[in-house]
C-alpha cells in the first residue's frame, strides 16, 4: 500500500512532467514560424472578412457610374470597379464568400472523408467498393470535374460547395484511410475485438482520434485549394454569380479592364494569393507540430 | 514484368468504370429535366419531349449508360446540339493548342526546376537555397490563372512585350506560334516549375549524403563532374516521375489558362458549352482529358516498374 507521502511524491512527479511536456509543446510551437506566420496572416484574413464590412462607408452593390474606374486615392482606398464600386468594400464581402466557401467545403469533406476511410479500413468489401469510387473520382481532373457539375447544377455559391466537395472528399478518404489503417493493424485494436468491442467502439474511440492529425493537415490544404478552385470557377464564370462579390468574379471582371485599371488585378490576385499562402504555410507547420516523424526526414534531407 | 504489365492494365477498368458512370451521370444531376435545361424556358411541351427522344433520355438509366459506353468504345462521343457537329470531330478540331500549351509550360519549367533544385541542394542551408525554397512557396500559392492576368498586365500591358492574348497556329510560322503562348506557358509552367524545383532538391540532397559522392569527391574529382556526372543521373528518375506524373496537371491546367488568354482549345471549348448546356461536348471534353491523364500515368509507371525492378515487386 502506498502511503500518504508516497502519492504526494507522485503527484508531485506527474505534475513536474506535465508542465515539462507543456513547455515543451509551447517551444516547438514558437519554433515553428511556417505556422505562425501562416495563422497570423489567414487570423488578419479572417478578421478583416467578418469586421471589414461595418467600415466602409459604401455598399458591395453601391454604383457610381461617375466614378467607374477611379484610380486608388483618398475617397477609394483601391480604386472602384467597372460599375463605380468602391473595390476594397467588394473584396471584404469577396474575402466572405471565399473564406466561408473554403471552410465549408474542407469541413463537409473532412466529414465525409473520414466516415468513408474509417468505415472502409473497418469492413473489408465496402473498402474494395470505395476505394475504387474514389480511385475513379480521382483520376478525373478535379477543376474539370469541378466545371462540368457546375454545368450541371448551375452557378450558385452553394453549388460551388457541393461540387468542390464532391472534388475533394475522395482525397482526404484516401489520407484517413491509409493512417486508419495502421492502427488497425496494431495489437491493441485486436485485443479489443477479441473482447468483443463493437464495431462502432473500436472505430470512432480509439481509430478515429489516431487519424485526426493527418486529416487535420490535409483538411488545411484543402481549405486553400477549396479557396482557388472557387475564384477559378467565379474567374471562368461558372461559380459565383454576378453580381455578389467574390475574388474570381472581381478578376473576371477585370481582365475586360485590364487596359484600364490595374487595381482590379492587383488587389484581389494579392487577397487571393495571401489567403492560399498562410493555409499551405498553416498546414506545412502542422504536419511538422503533428507528425514528429515527417519533420525527422526532413530534417536530415 | 509481363505480369506486372497485366496487373497494371487490368486495375484500370474499376477507374474507368467509375470515371465512366461519373461523367455519364453529370447531365442526370441537373435540376428538372435535362431537356428543358438544354432547350431553355421558351421550349414547348413537344419539343422537350422530342429531344427526350432523341437523347435517349426516356429510357432506363442502366440501358443509356451501356448505350452511351458502347458507342464511346467506338469513338463517338455524341453530338453536339449547339454546334451541330460530332462532339469527337470538335475536339479535335481544339485539341492541338491545349497540347502546345501543355508540352511548352513542361519544357520551360525543366528549364528552370532542374538548375534550381540543383543550386538549392547544392548550396543547402545558404542564402540561395532559401530564397528558392521562398520562391517556389510562392510559386505554388498563385494559381495558374492569376499568375496570367499578372503576366498580362505587366508584360503585355505595361512593357507591351508580347501580345496580350489570341492564337496562331503553328502553320503560320514557329514565332508567330510561340509568341502567343509565351506567357500563358510561364504562367501554367510555374507551379510545375516550383514542384520540380522541389523534387530536384530533395533527390539531390539525399544521393549527395551517399558514400560514392564522397569516394568521387576523395579521389580528387571535379565538383561540376561530381554533382552532373555522379549525383544528378542517380537523382534523375525520381525527378522525372514528377515530370512525368504532373504532366496530366498540365493539360487540365491548360484548360483554365486557355480561358484567360482567349486560346481556342479545349477550355474555351468545355467553357462556351456551359453557357449552352451543351452536356455532350461537356461530357465529352472531361472524358477525353481523363483517359488523357489515365493514359500518362500507366506510361510513367509501366516505364518506372522497367527501369526500377523494386517497383513492381513490391506490388505484387
Amino acid at each position: 500500500m502506498a502511503t500518504v507521502q508516497e502519492k504526494e511524491y507522485v503527484a508531485q512527479i506527474s505534475k513536474k512532467l506535465k508542465k515539462e511536456q507543456r513547455a515543451l509543446g509551447y517551444r516547438r510551437l514558437r519554433s515553428n514560424y511556417g505556422l505562425l506566420i501562416g495563422a497570423t496572416i489567414f487570423a488578419i484574413l479572417v478578421l478583416l472578412a467578418l469586421i471589414g464590412p461595418l467600415f466602409t462607408s459604401y455598399g458591395p452593390y453601391d454604383m457610381k457610374v461617375v466614378d467607374r474606374l477611379t484610380a486608388p486615392g483618398a475617397q477609394h482606398w483601391l480604386g472602384t470597379d467597372e460599375f463605380g464600386r468602391d473595390l476594397l468594400t467588394r473584396l471584404l464581402y469577396g474575402a466572405r464568400v471565399s473564406i466561408s466557401v473554403g471552410l465549408a467545403v474542407a469541413l463537409l469533406s473532412s466529414a465525409l472523408g473520414l466516415i468513408i476511410g474509417v468505415y472502409a479500413t473497418y469492413f473489408k468489401t465496402l473498402d474494395h467498393i470505395l476505394m475504387r469510387i474514389c480511385d475513379g473520382l480521382i483520376a478525373i481532373p478535379g477543376i474539370l470535374l469541378a466545371i462540368a457539375l457546375m454545368a450541371a447544377l448551375g452557378a450558385s455559391a452553394l453549388n460551388v460547395i457541393m461540387a468542390l466537395t464532391i472534388v475533394f472528399t475522395p482525397n482526404i478518404a484516401r489520407v484517413v484511410r491509409s493512417a486508419a489503417l495502421v492502427v488497425r493493424e496494431q495489437t491493441y485494436i485486436e485485443a479489443m475485438h477479441v473482447q468483443g468491442a463493437s464495431a462502432t467502439r473500436i472505430i470512432w474511440q480509439h481509430i478515429v482520434p489516431n487519424t485526426l492529425s493527418p486529416l487535420l493537415v490535409q483538411a488545411t490544404f484543402v481549405f486553400a485549394e477549396a479557396i482557388i478552385s472557387e475564384a477559378a470557377l467565379s474567374f471562368l464564370g461558372a461559380g459565383i454569380p454576378a453580381p455578389e462579390a467574390s475574388w474570381g468574379n472581381i478578376l473576371q471582371a477585370s481582365k475586360l479592364v485590364i487596359y484600364k485599371a490595374w487595381w482590379m488585378v492587383v488587389f484581389p490576385g494579392t487577397a487571393l494569393v495571401l489567403s492560399v499562402l498562410s493555409l499551405n504555410l498553416m498546414g506545412d507547420g502542422l504536419r511538422d507540430l503533428l507528425d514528429p516523424r515527417v519533420k525527422h526526414k526532413s530534417r536530415k534531407s | 514484368m509481363l505480369a506486372y504489365i497485366i496487373k497494371r492494365i487490368l486495375s484500370l477498368i474499376p477507374v474507368l468504370a467509375v470515371v465512366t458512370i461519373a461523367i455519364f451521370l453529370i447531365i442526370h444531376i441537373t435540376p428538372g429535366n435535362p431537356a428543358a435545361a438544354i432547350l431553355g424556358i421558351e421550349a414547348s411541351q413537344e419539343e422537350i419531349e422530342q429531344l427526350n427522344q432523341d437523347l435517349g433520355l426516356d429510357r432506363p438509366l442502366l440501358e443509356q449508360y451501356t448505350s452511351w459506353v458502347a458507342h464511346v468504345f467506338k469513338g463517338d462521343l455524341g453530338d453536339s446540339i449547339f454546334m451541330d457537329q460530332p462532339v469527337s470531330e470538335a475536339i479535335a478540331e481544339h485539341i492541338s493548342p491545349t497540347l502546345s500549351l501543355a508540352i511548352l509550360a513542361q519544357v520551360i519549367a525543366i528549364i528552370l526546376a532542374i538548375p534550381f533544385g540543383m543550386i538549392a541542394a547544392y548550396k543547402r542551408g545558404s542564402v540561395a537555397d532559401y530564397s528558392l525554397m521562398g520562391l517556389s512557396l510562392l510559386g505554388m500559392a498563385v494559381p495558374s490563372f492569376l499568375l496570367g492576368l499578372f503576366l498580362m498586365l505587366f508584360v503585355g500591358v505595361k512593357l507591351q512585350w508580347l501580345p496580350v492574348a489570341g492564337y496562331e497556329p503553328l502553320s503560320s510560322g514557329l514565332w508567330e506560334h510561340m509568341k502567343y503562348l509565351i506567357l500563358p506557358g510561364i504562367s501554367l509552367g510555374t507551379i510545375q516549375a516550383a514542384l520540380i524545383t522541389r523534387m530536384t532538391r530533395s533527390s539531390m540532397l539525399e544521393v549527395l549524403n551517399l558514400n560514392f559522392i564522397k569516394t568521387a569527391r576523395s579521389k580528387g574529382l571535379h565538383e561540376m563532374k561530381v554533382l552532373f556526372k555522379h549525383a544528378f543521373r542517380s537523382a534523375f528518375l525520381p525527378i522525372l516521375t514528377v515530370i512525368g506524373q504532373t504532366f496530366g496537371t498540365l493539360v487540365t491546367g491548360a484548360v483554365v489558362v486557355e480561358a484567360i488568354f482567349n486560346i481556342p482549345g479545349l477550355g474555351q471549348l468545355i467553357l462556351n458549352s456551359i453557357a449552352r448546356r451543351d452536356f455532350a461536348v461537356i461530357q465529352g471534353v472531361v472524358l477525353v482529358v481523363t483517359l488523357m491523364y489515365v493514359t500518362i500515368n500507366l506510361v510513367i509507371d509501366l516505364l518506372y516498374g522497367a527501369v526500377d525492378p523494386r517497383v513492381r515487386l513490391e506490388r505484387k
